[in-house]
């Protein structure tokens, strides 16, 4: 185990380009999804605010 | 198949079609990208030049074939929006930036991760690297304009004319290795003859590229879906999908 993260030395670069993967990837569907909660809130809102009288 | 087509540019359509199909996409995506994660940091052999430091190789390669093609897609559905005025195209080509850009933005760190243990420097103003940097102020550019303009249609067509005239960046990165002699190694999968890597190798790679395409759908799905959902806010589905939430 503690030679897979040494990785034959190089377990600084390659772990850090797999982290930053990780950070951008998820960061992509993050976005999107907090995005899409404020504009289905946001519409309710306004849908509400019509309907009153 | 033509009213399939017909059906899925209209906004409403898509919108009820790709709810539909994201799940799906998002746990093939998952699945493919643990799959290959486990080939590529597990099963793979170390490289008999690189050690254990190639292993970069199964998230630089396929988000540098992503940047490329995400601009590609990016470029033809602007093309499309400019030219039919369809506004799906518009939507794809909006939504396609960000995630292009954070492709590329990935190519060109796990590169520079990649190439300071290997070339002893993390970055070099060589042809595959600089232009690949060209592409992120592309992408940056498209960004840019589409928050800088208020007015969609206005936004789309600037962007997309930005979109085509860099187009020709795109030959160039890809030819840059051969063209120019660079650090840069030259290309390991995509030559004529066959591929200078082992199976061991090359199915995870080729697993992580698909596994990258699938996620791009994916998000772009998500994105295009909120978009089309703002754009169209003021027509009946959307009021009746608000109602109904």
């Amino acid at each position: 185990m503690r030679e897979f993260f040494h990785m034959g030395g190089y377990g600084f670069y390659v772990w850090s380009a797999y982290g930053v993967a990780l950070v951008v990837l998820v960061a992509n569907v993050l976005v999107p999804m907090l995005r899409a909660r404020d504009l289905r809130a946001r519409l309710a809102r306004q849908a509400r605010m019509e309907q009153r009288p | 198949m033509w009213t399939f087509f017909h059906k899925l540019g209209s906004p409403r359509h898509f919108y009820r079609i790709s709810g539909r199909l994201l799940p799906w996409l998002g746990w093939l995506t998952a699945l493919l990208m643990a799959g290959g994660l486990y080939g590529g940091l597990v099963l793979a052999p170390p490289d008999y030049q690189q050690g254990e430091s190639y292993r970069i190789i199964f998230i630089h390669v396929p988000s540098a074939w992503m940047s490329l093609f995400v601009y590609v897609v990016m470029a033809a559905a602007g093309a499309i929006g400019l030219v039919w005025h369809m506004k799906l195209a518009d939507v794809v080509a909006a939504a396609s930036a960000p995630i292009g850009a954070s492709f590329t933005f990935l190519a060109l760190v796990t590169g520079s991760l990649w190439g300071k243990p290997m070339w002893g420097t993390y970055w070099v103003w060589d042809a595959r690297l600089t232009s690949e940097l060209v592409l992120l102020f592309l992408y940056f550019g498209v960004i840019g304009l589409h928050a800088a303009i208020d007015d969609k249609r206005t936004a789309s067509r600037a962007a997309a004319v930005l979109a085509l005239v860099g187009v020709v960046n795109i030959p160039i990165i890809h030819y840059s290795v051969e063209w120019w002699s660079t650090l840069h190694q030259g290309p390991t999968v995509t030559k004529i003859d066959a591929p200078s890597i082992h199976v061991s190798m090359l199915v995870p790679l080729v697993t992580m590229a698909l596994a990258f395409k699938l996620y791009y759908a994916t998000v772009l799905l998500m994105r295009a879906r909120t978009e089309v959902l703002e754009r169209e806010r003021a027509s009946a589905w959307v009021r009746e999908l608000a109602r109904g939430t």
